[in-house]
């Protein structure tokens, strides 16, 4: 069975803007907020939107090749979560506070 | 048909934008994280729209799932709240919007030079099924797959160890 | 091939074992091991040496490996045996190796004993290299190997500040004249293209222009002065006696000052064609050898008047090679190898006995307590005065027959150096062993004969010295001048000079000789023995004694003309070049870059946030610089 391809209808130059878009929220949430939880929301928001253009090329080339990448991507976003928010927990028990302008240790 | 097709996109990719946005500016983290798990209903049906129809399952449940889960969890381990959230000084903010914005023109900008195959005409349903997925995942990409796994394990032990008390006279939280 | 190298590497062998493990091993070990290296390579050496005088052995000329080589240069490392240098191993070797017992004795409570060991091997090891070397460079190696270890036995005792001083103007002084050797071989490498004695042998009178000639002889000879300390390079071999005494016997008496000897005579060849050069050698010999007896005369410091006596026979020994007498001057340098290493020894083992003590006026009296030592030192005494038939009468009359033949100033200057030479010789010998004790009570009970290990190599040393002569009978007497035959194949080329004196007057010569050194050494006897005269005490001489014990206050002019205004210009040179253009420009460059950095390390706040905006608006040039690239 094979219906009309989606990109017939919406050109896949929408999916790229869209997460053009997407990907900017995220660079504005991470400059925007002091909160390091907000901020790593920001980050897997960046992640989902370069997901999202993962998975529209993998339609638009009929490979699943993209897709097998998002899996991979998801992988890595789910580790990374799960350690970041582990630092996190470790530095709010140290000086409690998740603000990113409190951790300004790094100039000595 | 088509029109539906495009009202569905629209539908979605401004659900996912404005969830994107109350993200960042809601002032309660509790609020920024039900917002982002609306966002990623929103990547869902995205995916679904495109015909990977595994890839939205999985999408909902590692992220929606589990890694939401885990959010809202560490937010609620350490209780913040609106009342405890610090704020940038509006300068810093508007630097941040500025620099946003840029970013977001360039892109715009390099994509719309991107020179593109013509679109297919049909489309190729069984490329986001569990069974074209799993050959590919296991044939071609078994050694990265492996090494995710890999990665999995180690990250889980790493969270343990971070996260863990080690000297319970000097930590109170 | 493989012996003459097994002669060179044993005693690098030696340095090697005593400078790594020497000080694990016993001290008799280490000794016994660092003279047994040596006399290998002497047994060695007399086999090779015992070939030539049979005739069996015919000369060793050969390059051991390609050492330098590029466009047509061409310098092998490479050896050469022939008469001459077997005599110089026969010496090196051998009174290396009766040196090296005596230390083995008189060095005995030093800490550093494995080390000044490994020193004395090295040093053999070095001026083995300089004399088989078959060609400048490979000589020069051994040259300036003595040097340095020469450098490292004066400076032995280094917590004495004036040894150290001591050492370092043997070095610098030695340094002088190797930049004349330097110069000499860059003369020559440019203009012949070789280096190699043989090839430079080869060439034909008449090849190579005058002024070459005459500017590479001049070089190598400003060489041969810095190493065998003639004027004006002599000051340093007096203040060399800082070293201990095994040391200034066998490196500032008995070999390596007479590295200059050897290099003339090797590169005899030359010096036959540039007899400007030669005139020139044989006058600063003749200086050289009438200054420093006259400064002998006066000196106080056992080891200092036996120094001034080195330099002065050195003196002679150029003489010689300046009025063409090479046989002469060769044999001159083993008479004098023989008996002056025994004066040096003789007077350490009379330091040795009065515990370090070197000055004359504080000895005396020494004949009934040390009697072998006396003997022998009145043997070399004989021998170095010229009085029959000691070695020195025979080899000292040459070289004034010789002077004679060649122009009588020569002679005259020659006559009056035996003559100064007899006289302090024996003022030295009686105020050391004659009369009464002078030194202090306690030193009195610690007299003592010192053991066997230093009188053996005395007594071997004398009896060489008494019949050392025998290697060159005077022809015209009708006997047969051995060391003359033995040299011939090597000297025949450089012009050996012709007797031109009738056997009368030679026979007249020999006898004024004779006679005069008897009369001097009688004038001493009256002056020391029977006046009883002693030197006047420090600081109190007058006239022309106080010029002459200040040593003409030569190196006080040295100081003022050269060392001063060196200084001088090393202050203005440190002052203005050093602490302001250099520093200047180093403290300017560092400042510079640490206010950079102080201002540039403003940027970086600490803050994550600056820093991720710093990287969101990179990634935007990046991608504005991605666009315009591709506009």
């Amino acid at each position: 069975m094979a219906l009309l391809s989606i990109f017939q209808t919406v050109p896949v130059h929408y999916y790229l803007v869209v997460s053009a878009m997407l990907f900017c929220i995220g660079v504005l949430g991470v400059l925007y907020r002091r909160n390091a939880i907000i901020i790593f929301m920001s980050i897997e928001l960046m992640l989902n939107a370069v997901n999202l253009l993962l998975v529209a090329f993998s339609a638009y080339h009929n490979d699943s090749g993209g897709q097998v990448f998002v899996f991979f991507v998801m992988a890595v976003a789910a580790a990374e979560v799960a350690v970041g928010l582990a630092i996190l927990v470790a530095i709010f028990r140290n000086v409690h506070a998740v603000d990113i302008d409190e951790l300004k240790n790094l100039k000595w | 048909m088509h029109n539906f097709t495009l009202l569905l996109f629209l539908i979605l990719s401004s659900l996912a934008i404005f969830c994107g946005l109350m993200t960042v500016f809601s002032r309660n983290p509790i609020h920024s994280a039900l917002f982002l798990i609306g966002c990623f209903f929103a990547i869902a049906g995205h995916y679904l729209l495109l015909s990977a129809q595994f890839l939205a399952i999985v999408h909902i449940i590692v992220y929606a799932g589990a890694i939401m889960v885990l959010f809202l969890f560490t937010l609620m381990l350490m209780n913040l709240n609106e009342e405890t959230e610090q704020h940038k000084p509006a300068l810093a903010k508007i630097g941040a919007v500025i620099s946003a914005g840029m970013l977001m023109l360039v892109l715009v900008a390099v994509f719309k030079r991107a020179v593109l195959a013509p679109p297919p005409p049909y489309q190729d349903f069984s490329i986001g099924t569990i069974e074209t997925l799993g050959k590919v995942l296991l044939n071609e990409f078994l050694l990265p797959f492996e090494f995710a796994s890999v990665l999995l394990l180690t990250a889980m032990i790493g969270a343990v160890l971070l996260a863990k008390k080690q000297n319970p006279n000097t930590n109170q939280a | 091939m493989t012996v003459l190298l097994l002669i060179v590497l044993l005693p690098l062998a030696g340095f090697l074992l005593n400078a790594f493990w020497g000080k694990r091993l016993p001290k008799v070990v280490s000794g016994w091991l660092a003279s047994a290296v040596v006399f290998v390579s002497f047994v060695l050496s007399a086999y090779y040496f015992a070939g030539f005088v049979s005739g069996t052995q015919t000369k060793i000329d050969a390059d051991i490996y390609r050492w330098i080589q590029f466009g047509d240069l061409f310098i092998g490392f490479g050896f050469l045996l022939d008469q001459l240098s077997a005599i110089w191993l026969m010496v090196v070797t051998g009174i290396g190796f009766l040196i090296h017992v005596y230390s083995i004795s008189y060095m005995h409570d030093d800490e550093r004993f494995a080390q000044f060991f490994s020193y004395l091997n090295l040093f053999i090891f070095f001026m083995l290299l300089l004399v088989l070397g078959n060609n400048l460079l490979v000589t020069f190696i051994g040259w300036e190997g003595v040097g340095l270890c020469s450098y490292l036995l004066i400076g032995f005792w280094f917590k004495n500040q004036d040894y150290n001083n001591a050492a370092k103007k043997a070095f610098v002084m030695n340094r002088i004249g190797d930049l004349g050797f330097l110069f000499g071989m860059f003369i020559l490498l440019t203009h012949t293209g070789t280096l190699h004695f043989s090839n430079l042998a080869s060439i034909q009178p008449g090849v190579l222009p005058k002024w070459i000639l005459v500017a590479v002889t001049a070089l190598l000879f400003i060489g041969a002065t810095g190493k065998s300390a003639q004027i004006p390079l002599y000051t340093w071999l007096p203040d060399a006696m800082a070293g201990p005494t095994p040391v200034s016997a066998l490196i500032h008496a008995a070999t390596m000052v007479t590295a200059g000897i050897y290099l003339v005579a090797r590169t005899g060849f030359l010096y036959a064609q540039a007899p400007e050069t030669l005139t020139a050698v044989a006058s600063i010999g003749a200086a050289t050898a009438i200054l420093a007896a006259t400064i002998g005369v006066f000196q106080n410091d056992i080891k200092k008047v036996l120094a001034y006596s080195t330099v002065s026979q050195l003196g002679l020994m150029f003489v010689a090679l300046g009025v063409g007498a090479y046989v002469s001057a060769v044999f001159h340098v083993v008479t004098h190898a023989f008996f002056k290493a025994c004066l040096f020894l003789g007077s350490g083992s009379v330091i040795h006995a009065l515990h370090g003590e070197q000055d004359i006026r504080r000895m005396g009296g020494l004949k009934k307590y040390m009697p072998v030592t006396y003997w022998t030192f009145l043997i070399s005494s004989l021998a170095i005065s010229g009085i029959f038939p000691f070695s020195g009468f025979f080899s000292k009359d040459e070289i004034l027959a010789a002077a004679f033949a060649h122009h009588k100033i020569l002679w005259v200057i020659a006559m009056l150096t035996s003559l100064l030479t007899a006289f302090y010789m024996f003022r030295l010998l009686f105020l050391t062993f004659t009369g009464e004790f002078r030194g202090t009570e306690e030193q009195r009970h610690h007299l003592h004969e010192s053991p066997p290990l230093i009188t053996i190599p005395l007594i071997i040393l004398s009896a060489l010295a008494t019949v050392g002569g025998v290697l060159g009978l005077p022809e015209f007497l009708g006997f047969h001048h051995w060391l003359k035959n033995f040299l011939s194949p090597v000297v025949a080329k450089s012009g050996a000079h012709a007797h031109a004196l009738s056997h009368s007057t030679e026979l007249a010569l020999m006898g004024g000789a004779l006679a005069g050194a008897i009369v001097s050494i009688a004038y001493s006897y009256i002056l020391f023995v029977r006046g009883g005269a002693l030197p006047v005490p420090e600081g109190e001489e007058k006239g022309i004694t106080r010029l002459v014990y200040h040593k003409y206050y030569v190196d006080e002019i040295y100081e003022k003309i050269i060392v001063q205004p060196v200084m001088f210009l090393s202050d203005i040179a440190y002052r203005l070049l050093d602490r302001r253009v250099i520093d200047g420009l180093v403290n300017t460059s560092g400042r510079l870059s640490m206010i950079a950095g102080g201002q540039i390390r403003k940027l970086q706040t600490g803050y994550i946030g600056y820093y991720m905006m710093f990287m969101v608006l990179s990634l935007v040039a990046v991608f504005v610089y991605a666009l315009l690239i591709r506009l």
